[in-house]
């Protein structure tokens, strides 16, 4: 079923008695071509576009829980081609190509809203590393402005320009950079593998991957076992276990990323802000929350929940920042397992084992991400070759010293 | 109205306060609703989609309706809970959401396309044409949606933050936390008794059963005054738990000023962290609502609210009530408004099997299937197992039965389980360890029970923590079992409400199953069920019932949404206590600090520290021609700057220099005392952690110092590599940044400048030396080092003595012609000596990188030595560091990229970045440093720099990064 | 979240510094090779569990501590001093 506005009408007039599911429930067949373990962002894209783009039909998306329930629903929205480094730089900026057009792409409103982002600097030094940054994404053909305090002041009156522990000398404006509305994501993509013939398998948790001669042959799962020809993993903050069973061993911690939300309110904030000196970011939701968050709580975790420390953190970083949020009331909190790896940056690549594939890593940042991790991983598991724009997200490259490391703080996994 | 007789609000009292522009007058314990309700105002607020017009549904924080803007003198604050605010004179409140009255709301119009707008009705348009998104769609959607407004002006109430710590958190103050908190207290325990409300005793406020044959109050009153009495024992009001955190933490706010006029002395609110040995959750239950069509007219409330208001405020909130229930418990509400005086018109039983005796009329099987009444209830009709009814009636009290509060037993993933009995979710056992249930929180509806289980959960608790505790005698109470019969939708024609405050009415559940999103999960995100203020409190259960029904599951299986911290929202200010202005991070000021602003140098913040920026004199108008004068200062004559915020560590014992070689990447264990060394330190990684200066001070004593930026970190990194890999040795490791002042003393007079300060003047003293001195009769160190280029000095004194040191060795320079120098002259001198800084060692770069890998002993191992050895790390193609240099004079360019000339400019062509850049005085040139792929190898080529962001295009010459004196020279001088 | 020092007593978590899981205790020498550095440095079991994981009492007594912690529940089973398995001649 084809959505418009005009069918949300006739719809409406008929009492919404004919809108039909999003997608079906299908039993798992015994055999697939390719599966996907993981009902993410990433998972559903990859699965979209292997039909899409590569005329896979025989596909099938295994997810333990229900589709979008893991970081693809869970996550602060924010999407944005602003990273720095060969290797990030190309794949973000496909992403965000991708982003662009997503809306027409999927038939489904995701809201992408390209209301612009501001990261701030607070000294000579970071306004440097933002020029670089920002350098790179015009060399990139994506866009950057450097504003200085008053350019500033301009779009955010409303900061503390005045007393702030680290006065704000300027930002580094991304104006294709903004949000998007997470759920629809997921939906979004879900419907268009649906409708590609796509099987959904949702409450279906993969507890083995089988393995003949070097060689991936099905999985185990918690409806039985599915033979494969190509099987992907894609489960984010849960790749450790799923690499387990395939007998790897990969460069990643699981972490705690946790969230915050207000009440509703009027709008007040009309861009993406962030304060990488006080590791808070903000955006307002079409819906009135405030939307925002800050670092991790930093020990490894698979708890999706996290402690005060890092909340009462993001809140005074609020209140030094920008104290005109102080009333509104922080509604919900939550969290999420991150994949952290040693650099920050992801792994889309094959494995040791022929047919199994690899998409993890995604540390904070892996919703902008979606379409083109989708679209990479989709490339490799078709073509078993590196997609142009991904071909530096190797699994090897720690071991090779081939890094992205775009915060520079070094392996160890929960800095980045 | 108010009813004479009924309620403990003080009628001596009288209260004025404002809403919507209105004056009206309660009195002293009424809060906004009870006090509006007393003056016949039922229209409160508008709900978030449609814009219906509601009041009041409940007497509690779990309000939905009733959210009103609070106006203060300089800020307002949005979404204020009217059932929770308290009314004082002068308060000033206003209805949100709505333009241009709470009365007459253009947004209205929403309601009569209510059926365009079904659940998720977004996702399906407003598609094309792309660019009309955020031009129209979403400015449109963002301006109707929202509820409360912000001022935009900075919050500038007072908040704070506080920790406490006890034996037994006891969680609400009905009879089941009264009887825990009474009974641990009476055992010697540290008690914490928190509630939200301002007064103690739960719904035995409400209520109002007999204890002993008494009124309920009586016995509150009592318990309440021996718990205050008792040091061992902290009340505390208007206090929520607001989460549970891991290993017996928990979150409160208390509502410390918020129910009267602004004052000095009192914050706002204030945000607890309660550290607790053990806990027990008595937050009670709550009412939860029955979804018939229209039921969202003001006037429709729950029963126990209803109830509330008459026996704590002595407020009626119909003339001609009627009761809409599932259950016995409602009943009470009806004989309780007749015995007060109040026409009830009927008790619509759902049940058919219920008793029909009642001193009203009772209709059973009854279902209410449509009201009237646009701003207000009028009429309601429905049918019952006799007929039709019609009534008039303003006030309809419903119930649909009670929800143990089990939210913070979910904070920790926990989640609670379906007891059909009560048709309720009650908590699991055990699933926030150290917290135990008890009262109705845990199911238990009767006064009785909730006593006794109170007490046993204190017992119990304490006996875990080895505190024992004895039974106290409690009062008698009623055991009336409850009885309830589930129901949770009445099918109609009109939308049947769910989730008030979201406008989620029955039909948009259905709809979400009949669209795929069966799971609970999917039904919430595709509706929003829950995901209003009130998070669901009364209308989660009830939907996720109807969505069972709509798939065919049973409630178990469907199971609940995820409960999450908050459980009442909680201000950003008071969470964010303290964070305001300058409490965000700690200001760590040097010894200086104070002699450097009385010559006006601007301070700049390096990491906490503070540093002068540099020291203008009379005349200079700007930065640029004070950081002039301070570099010629200094290559001329003399400068003296504060580098006390640089690292220092002091390291002893036998293997300390075993120590220094394998955390630097070169030796230490053959300088000789009396000497210092440059050392480079690698992460594990392979990739340059920092650098700096180590002295041998004495055969097993070692100074070190590190940057500013990286003091904290080293040390970390120290402690981890002694106790991991070498704890066995004889080695001992302590900061002592803070206990030593230490100023640079550089420039061609720097010598003649020591001479004047120091006792006794300097011998043979070469580069890189190391000794004690000593100052006007105090003990201190000197260092020949430089970080300028220049001869070099530093001279470290006890941090007591450093201010006057400073002062006097400012002064003595003077009269030499030289003087103090900031930060900006250090970073001119320092590029012009090709000295690195954090700039260029940021986390990316190798020893190769910047050019020492020969720094790097082939003759020992040395931490991060293994991985700088990875392919990757080394070679052609990564980024050298190199010198750049322009004749002219621009604009600062850091941050630009490097590009072959005649290449094309885009990312692959890059050949690298520029990362510091200055106008050097000296050269008469602007320097820089950078790196540039295989940049050694290409000294004396041109290099184009493109700036895009400051619209920069250059041409330089790539050149070694050392400008000034390659030799050392007059380092050595 | 409080973690008890053994040295310090119980103390919020404010006081700690998280590093990872405690394969940063074996170093591998200097010639073990990519594949035993890249174990060391990259490669996690990142269980979902019980795991051992490093803490610096960082503003305490600056002793590293190897906590053993379910990473599902939170919940603390044990901490003890890094320096002390060392002393006491625990191959780390
Ligand atoms: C609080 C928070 C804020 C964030 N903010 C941003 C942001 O602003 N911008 C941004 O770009 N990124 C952000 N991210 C990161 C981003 O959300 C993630 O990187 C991204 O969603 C991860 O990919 P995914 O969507 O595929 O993961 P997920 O949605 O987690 O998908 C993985 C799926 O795998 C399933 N699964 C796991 N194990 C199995 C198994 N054995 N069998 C079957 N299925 C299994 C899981 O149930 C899950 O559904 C944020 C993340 C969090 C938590
Ligand atoms: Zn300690």
């Amino acid at each position: 079923m084809r959505y418009s506005g005009w069918k949300v009408i006739t719809q409406g007039l008929l009492g919404n008695k004919g809108w039909t599911p999003a997608w079906r429930e299908p039993a798992p067949k015994a055999e697939y071509d390719a599966i996907i373990i993981g009902g993410g962002g990433h998972g559903l894209s990859t699965a979209y576009y292997l039909a899409k783009n590569h005329g896979l039909r025989n596909i099938a998306v295994l997810e333990k829980g229900y589709l979008g329930g893991g970081n693809v629903g869970r996550n602060t929205t924010i999407v944005r081609a602003n990273y720095f480094l060969k290797g990030n730089q190309e794949f973000y900026s496909h992403s965000l190509k991708l982003w662009e057009g997503l809306e027409a792409e999927l038939n489904y409103n995701v809201m992408h809203s390209q209301r612009g982002l501001i990261n701030l600097f607070h000294s000579d030094g970071q306004r440097d590393a933002f020029a670089r940054r920002g350098n790179s994404m015009i060399n990139q053909g994506d866009d950057a402005i450097l504003l200085d305090r008053e350019g500033v002041r301009e779009h955010l009156p409303y900061l503390d320009f005045e007393q702030t522990r680290f006065p704000i000398y300027g930002g580094l404006l991304h104006p294709r950079g903004g949000t998007a509305r997470h759920d629809a994501v997921a939906w979004g993509y879900a419907r268009g593998a649906d409708r590609l013939g796509v099987d959904l398998i949702q409450n279906c948790e993969v507890t083995g991957i089988d393995i003949e001669n070097g060689k991936v042959v099905g999985v185990q799962t918690s409806r039985g076992a599915i033979k494969a020809k190509k099987v992907g993993i894609v489960v984010a903050g849960r790749s450790s276990q799923v690499a387990a069973m395939a007998g790897m061993r990969l460069p990643i911690e699981s972490h705690i990323l946790q969230a915050f939300v207000t009440e509703g309110l009027k709008p007040v904030i009309h861009h993406v802000i962030s304060f990488g000196m006080g590791h808070f970011y903000m955006s307002q939701s079409d819906k009135g929350g405030l939307v925002f968050g800050g670092d991790l709580d930093f020990y490894a975790s698979y708890a999706a929940r996290g402690n005060l420390p890092m909340v009462e953190h993001v809140m005074e970083a609020g209140m030094t920042l920008m104290p005109m949020i102080g009333r509104a009331k922080v509604l919900r909190s939550w969290g999420g397992i991150m994949d952290m790896s040693p650099d920050g940056s992801p792994i889309i690549d094959k494995t040791h084992i022929d047919g199994l594939y690899l998409d993890c890593g995604w540390n904070y940042g892996g919703f902008k991400a979606v379409p083109a991790s989708g679209w990479c991983m989709a490339h490799l598991m078709a073509t078993d070759q590196s997609h142009e724009v991904a071909r530096r997200f190797r699994l090897d490259r720690f071991r090779t010293g081939h890094l992205l490391d775009e915060e520079g703080t070094g392996s160890q996994h929960n800095l980045h | 109205m108010r009813i004479l007789g009924k309620g403990q609000i003080d009628r001596n009292r009288p209260v004025s306060f404002r809403f919507d522009g209105k004056s009206y007058q309660g009195y002293q314990g009424d809060t906004v609703a009870s006090a509006l309700l007393a003056n016949d105002v039922r229209l409160m607020g508008r709900s978030f989609k449609y814009h219906r017009p509601r009041g009041v549904l409940t007497a509690g924080s779990e309000e939905p309706n009733a959210l009103l803007e609070v106006v203060g003198a300089t800020n307002q604050t949005p979404n204020v809970r009217a059932t929770m605010q308290e009314i004082f004179d002068g308060l000033n409140t206003q209805s949100q959401n709505r333009f241009p009255s709470l009365s007459f709301d253009f947004m209205g119009v929403n309601d009569l396309l209510s059926q365009f707008l079904s659940a998720g009705f977004y996702y399906k348009t407003f598609m094309w044409p792309r660019a009309f998104w955020e031009k129209l769609y979403e400015p449109v959607i963002r301006r109707a949606a929202g509820l409360g407004r912000l001022s935009g002006k900075h919050d500038e109430g007072h908040y704070e933050k506080a920790y406490a710590f006890c034996d037994l958190l006891v969680i609400g103050s009905g009879p089941a936390g009264l009887a825990a908190a009474l009974t641990a207290a009476r055992a010697g325990a540290d008690v914490i008794l928190a509630e939200e409300d301002r007064e103690l005793g739960g719904r035995l406020l409400a209520d109002e059963p007999d204890l002993d044959g008494a009124p309920a109050r009586d016995w509150v009153s009592s318990t309440e005054a021996e718990l205050r009495s008792l040091p061992n024992v902290r009340v505390m009001t208007r206090t929520t738990v607001t989460g549970a955190y891991d290993n017996g933490t928990f979150g409160a706010l208390e509502r410390v000023g918020l129910h009267t006029p602004a004052r000095a002395d009192l914050p706002r609110e204030c945000f607890w962290r309660i550290a607790a040995k053990r806990a027990v959750l008595a937050a009670g239950a709550l009412e939860r609502p029955i979804a018939f069509p229209m039921n969202d007219r003001p006037g429709i409330m729950l029963a126990g609210a209803v109830r509330s208001y008459l026996n704590r405020w002595g407020v009626t909130a119909g003339k001609r009530v009627t009761i809409f229930a599932n259950n016995d418990g409602a009943r009470q509400t009806a004989r309780q408004l007749m015995a007060a005086g109040v026409e009830v018109a009927a008790i619509l039983d759902s049940r058919t099997d219920a008793t029909a005796i009642e001193d009203c009329p009772v209709y059973l099987g009854a279902r209410v299937t449509d009201t009237s009444g646009r701003l207000g209830l009028r009429s309601i009709s429905g049918a019952h197992v006799g007929g039709n009814f019609q009534i008039e009636t303003d006030c309809l009290a419903m119930s649909g039965g009670w929800n143990p509060t089990v939210n913070l037993t979910c904070h920790l993933n926990g989640r609670p389980r379906w007891n059909v009995d009560i048709a309720a979710f009650v908590p699991s056992e055990g699933v926030v360890p150290g917290l135990s249930v008890a009262g109705s929180a845990n199911g238990d509806f009767t006064t009785h029970a909730c006593l006794a289980a109170g007490q046993a959960a204190a017992i119990e608790a304490l006996a875990e923590i080895g505190v024992t505790a004895a039974a106290v005698p409690l009062p008698r109470a009623e055991g009336v079992p409850y009885a309830i019969q589930p129901l949770w939708l009445v099918e109609g024609k009109g939308r049947a409400w769910l989730d008030f405050a979201n406008d989620v009415t029955s039909k948009d559940v259905k709809l979400s199953a009949q669209e795929g999103f069966t799971s609970v999960e999917h039904m919430k995100r595709y509706t929003t069920q829950g995901m209003a203020p009130d998070q669901g409190k009364s209308s989660n259960v009830a939907a996720l019932a109807v969505l069972a029904d709509a798939t065919g599951r049973g409630i178990p299986e469907t199971g609940t949404t995820t409960y999450r911290p908050p459980f009442t929202p909680v201000s950003i200010a008071a969470m964010g206590a303290g964070g305001r202005a300058m409490g965000f991070a700690p200001q760590r000021f040097t010894t200086s600090d104070q002699a450097s602003r009385d010559r006006h140098a601007p301070m700049i913040e390096a990491g906490l520290w503070y540093r002068p920026s540099y020291f203008p004199k009379p005349g200079e108008k700007t930065w640029r021609e004070s950081c002039d004068r301070e570099v010629n200062m200094v290559r001329s004559a003399v400068g003296v700057s504060d580098v006390s915020t640089l690292g220092k560590i002091d390291i002893q014992g036998k293997d300390a220099a075993r120590f220094l070689d394998l955390v630097y990447t070169n030796t230490f264990s053959n300088l000789p005392i009396g000497r210092v060394r440059y050392g480079l330190m690698l992460r594990e990684d392979g990739l340059v952690l920092d650098d700096g200066t180590t002295a041998r001070l004495d055969e097993n004593h070692f100074l070190m110092t590190t940057t500013t930026a990286a003091a904290g970190l080293v040390m970390r990194h120290l402690d981890f590599i002694h106790q991991t890999h070498c704890a066995d040795w004889d080695l001992r490791l302590i900061s002592v940044t803070e206990s030593w002042a230490q100023f640079a003393v550089a420039g061609p007079k720097a010598r003649a400048l020591l001479n004047a300060v120091l006792d006794a003047p300097l011998g043979d003293f070469p580069f890189m030396a190391c000794g004690e001195t000593q100052v006007g009769g105090v003990k201190g160190r000197l260092f020949r080092i430089s970080f300028s280029g220049e001869e070099g000095y530093e001279v470290a004194v006890p941090s007591r003595y450093g201010e006057s040191l400073f002062r006097d060795l400012v002064a003595k320079a003077e009269a030499m012609g030289g003087g103090p120098y900031g930060m900006e002259a250090l970073n001119v001198l320092r590029i012009e000596k090709g000295f690195i800084t954090h700039a260029e060692i940021h986390g990316r770069t190798t020893a190769f990188d910047i050019g020492m890998e020969k720094m790097v002993s082939p003759k020992k191992d040395c931490i991060g030595k293994a991985m700088a050895a990875r392919p990757g790390m080394v070679g052609e193609e990564r980024e050298q560091l190199v010198g750049l240099r322009l004749a002219q004079e621009t604009k600062a360019f850091g941050g630009a990229h490097l590009f072959t000339q005649g290449a094309e400019v885009e990312r692959e062509t890059s050949q690298g970045y520029v990362t510091s850049v200055c106008w050097s005085p000296m050269f008469g040139a602007t320097l820089a440093m950078g790196f540039l792929k295989n940049g050694r190898a290409r000294h004396g080529e041109k290099i184009r720099i493109v700036d895009h962001l400051r619209d920069l295009d250059l041409l330089a010459e790539v050149c070694d990064p050392v400008f000034h004196d390659p030799k050392g020279e007059k380092l050595r001088a | 979240m409080r973690l008890t020092c053994p040295l310090c007593g119980p103390r919020d978590r404010r006081e700690f510094y998280y590093y990872g899981h405690e394969d940063y205790l074996q170093r591998p020498g200097p010639d073990a090779g990519p594949e035993a550095w890249d174990d060391h440095l990259h490669l996690r079991d990142n269980i979902a569990g019980e795991v051992r994981d490093l803490w610096y009492h960082e503003t305490g007594c600056a002793q590293w501590l190897v906590v053993t912690r379910n990473t599902v529940t939170h919940e603390i089973l044990s901490t003890e001093l890094v320096a002390d398995r060392k002393k006491k001649g625990v191959r780390a």
